[in-house]
């Protein structure tokens, strides 16, 4: 049976300057703040980058959900270079791809659509949360 | 001849999980945007995740980096990854220095937001000046 789980760490790729980036970081704070407040928890990408002790332990000892914005992956990419495993990688633009209807705009933070769609894709993810606190497989 | 710099590398901290991380992304997309053709940008974690174009980066441009906390993320990583930044600032240093409240939300920064955005992306611009004019 797998581990279960009190945290798991919800990793947006903090993209700037392109609207997927920021869809990234709006889907992470819906997760974190609204849909499963104290059980995901953000960490930032950039501790990871400088290999902040704190940062490293915290998505090596728990579950980690990352969520890019463009495929070079840099959220995936950061937690596995210090060692961490990766839950579930998920990339915005399939959220966008499921949800055509919801095409995002804003650069530095998404517009009113983005948001709905940011909402939809972080209720998606939130069953990924559940069952890696249950200790189900993913 | 002397070739003249005219673009400058800005890179902030991404800061995810403290309000000084979105103030500092919002008031670099404003001097990145008010700044086109001076100004370009790369995501930090490009510095692990990209190629060699991305390593570069640095040594391309004159840097200035924009931090959200004491960490200095973005100011290490560039300097580790990539090059020694032309210049360093950071959003606690700023706000204080200009007697301003640090921010409280990781998002959705409002009209009540905007002079705090807005005397950052000052001292930024200020900076690509004085990097502008000093290469």
């Amino acid at each position: 049976m797998a581990k279960k789980h009190k945290k798991v760490v919800v990793l947006p790729c903090g993209g700037i300057g392109k609207v997927y980036g920021a869809l990234a970081l709006e889907t992470a704070y819906e997760l974190v703040e609204k849909v499963r407040p104290g059980v995901a928890t953000l960490t930032c990408l950039p501790l990871l980058v400088i290999r902040d002790p704190k940062a490293v332990a915290l998505v090596t000892d728990n579950p980690v959900i990352t969520i890019d914005g463009c495929p070079k992956e840099c959220a995936r990419k950061s937690v596995e270079a210090v060692g961490g495993q990766v839950a579930k990688a998920h990339e915005v633009i399939e959220s966008y791809k499921e949800h055509r209807d919801l095409k995002p705009g804003g650069v530095a933070e998404v517009d009113e659509t983005g948001r709905r769609l940011a909402g939809i894709a972080a209720r998606e993810l939130a069953e990924e949360v559940d069952e890696l606190v249950a200790g189900e497989e993913t | 001849m002397d070739i003249r710099v005219q673009t400058v590398g800005v890179v902030s901290c991404s800061g995810e999980e403290m309000p000084e991380g979105t103030l500092s992304r919002l008031a670099c997309r404003k001097v990145l945007d008010e700044r086109r053709g001076e100004t370009v940008t790369i995501c930090l974690p490009l510095f692990i995740a990209g190629g060699e174009e991305e390593r570069t980066f640095a040594s391309n441009y004159p840097t200035i980096t924009v931090d959200g906390c004491d960490k200095r993320c973005a100011a290490k990583a560039t300097e580790m990854l990539s090059g020694k930044p032309a210049r360093s600032l950071s959003i606690p240093e700023i706000l204080k220095d200009r007697g301003l409240t640090p921010p409280t939300k990781l998002r959705h920064f409002g009209p009540e937001d905007e002079a705090m955005v807005k005397a950052v992306a000052e001292d930024v611009s200020k900076a690509v000046d004085d990097v502008l004019e000093e290469e």
